[in-house]
């Protein structure tokens, strides 16, 4: 009998995004627990007592955070429709753009959306260039994993709903068709993928919450003043 | 021994990101070729190899560039199958990789703020570090290694914590590895430099601290935006 497979998640994150449309991609049936960030779960304490954070999968009452981490594990575990490649140096190229949309990509993206002034002028400047060099790679495939969705795309999940809010709720624009036509087609290809669909918060919703967290910092700053 | 003219590997002799990629080389008896790169002037070699973000290291294997050290190492453990770097079981390779995240994504940027850091901040900052080797010393309970009974990939990770924080500490006129504190973290730095892969490939401990004695001045006196 296969061991239970449970999800503890956000709805909001597109970190938690990223495992769900992973184990849909490999048909992994699990339980999807939504936590309350402002008021953690004993449960979730206890899986992931480091970090304390979403997402954390639980298989067979074992815990694995971290979602890059979590996805390399699904990988291993689950070994129906792959989603990295067999041969190590295409494997190795995919972990390297995991990173960079990782560690570079979304916490620049992320700051500039909330940033101000010359700061965000800077930013929004970089996070352009970040996402021409993504489009760069991408190039004439249908996905960074070629025809099939691969462990990049997933990663690069926030570029689908979550940037399409964030740049209304920031009343500033960084991605669309004009200035990044072959991104701005994988994420229509992307989002309207089975797998993927499902897994996506429902965009009026995000819209709704990540005002509301605007809203809330705009009034903890004018507090501050 | 294996690799041979195949294997390049470019480099900086005080980089503790290079230095893993080397220890992971010389755990397997792979033969490379090490370029030394002057970072003040980069070869057209590296920014060919590596153009997004024209960092050391970088590993060429048939002439096919790897990069980001994580990924060089993951990339050698599987084209090189003997000595395993990773364990086989997914859940193992999945802690091992959680740890190793956590060495880059918490512990490098604790360390860099108390290395920068003055007066307030540096105390704020040292209280983040000490977290950090809190958790890894309970990690470490009852183990020699993060890997068990020998080393593995998070060791090779965390590695630069067993040299280069020393120097950290010596430079910048702080005080963290605390065996009374930390004792099983502390007993690890010994029994990781102890092991000969490690021993025989390390930096000279003066010219590391003359070096980021240079790097910390430089820095301190940058102007800051």
């Amino acid at each position: 009998m296969a061991e239970e497979v449970k999800v503890f998640g956000r709805w909001t994150s597109p970190f938690c995004c990223r495992v769900e449309i992973a184990l849909r991609l490999k048909g992994v049936p699990y339980e999807y627990i939504e936590e309350d960030l402002s008021n953690k779960s004993p449960l979730l304490l206890e899986y992931n007592p480091v970090h304390k954070k979403v997402p954390v999968l639980v298989h067979g009452g074992k815990p694995i955070a971290e979602s890059l981490v979590v996805l390399e594990y699904i990988e291993e575990t689950w070994r129906r429709n792959p989603i990295l490649p067999e041969d190590p140096h295409r494997r190795a190229m995919a972990r390297f753009w995991t990173k960079f949309i990782d560690e570079k990509c979304m916490p620049i993206m992320w700051k500039s959306l909330w940033s101000e002034g010359e700061m965000q002028l800077k930013l929004m400047e970089e996070t352009k260039e970040n996402l021409s060099i993504l489009e760069r790679e991408l190039n004439s495939k249908k996905f960074f994993g070629g025809n099939s969705i691969g462990l990049v795309d997933i990663a690069a999940s926030f570029l689908s709903c979550w940037t399409e809010v964030l740049q209304e709720v920031a009343g500033i624009s960084l991605f669309g068709e004009a200035k990044h036509p072959i991104l701005f087609k994988w994420a229509n290809e992307f989002m309207s993928s089975d797998a993927v669909k499902v897994c996506l918060p429902p965009k009026d919703e995000l819209l709704s919450h990540f005002r509301a967290m605007k809203e809330g910092m705009s009034a903890t700053k004018a507090g501050q003043n | 021994m294996v690799g041979g003219r195949e294997v390049k590997l470019f480099g900086m002799w005080a980089s503790p990101a290079v230095r893993r990629v080397e220890w992971a080389l010389k755990l397997k008896g792979i033969e490379y070729e090490y370029i030394e790169e002057d970072i003040s002037n980069k070869s057209t070699d590296l920014v060919k190899y590596n153009p997004i973000n024209k960092q050391v290291p970088v590993l060429l294997h048939h002439g096919k560039p790897i990069i980001e050290s994580l990924v060089i190492i993951e990339y050698i453990d599987e084209v090189w199958k003997h000595n395993p770097i990773l364990p086989k079981d997914p859940y193992e390779r999945a802690m091992a990789r959680f740890w190793a995240t956590y060495s880059e994504d918490k512990c490098r940027s604790a360390a860099r703020e108390v290395f920068f850091a003055e007066g307030e901040k540096r105390v704020k900052a040292i209280k983040c570090l000490e977290e950090t080797l809190r958790a890894l010393d309970e990690e470490l309970q009852g183990k020699k290694f993060f890997g068990g009974e020998n080393i593995g990939f998070s060791d090779l990770v965390l590695g630069w914590m067993a040299f280069w924080l020393g120097v950290s500490e010596e430079v910048a006129s702080f005080e963290v590895l605390d065996p009374n504190k930390f004792p099983w973290f502390t007993s690890w730095i010994d029994s990781f430099l102890k092991v000969p892969a490690i021993k025989e490939n390390l930096p000279p401990r003066d010219k590391t601290v003359e070096f980021f004695h240079s790097y910390r001045r430089l820095h301190l006196a940058a102007p800051k935006c």
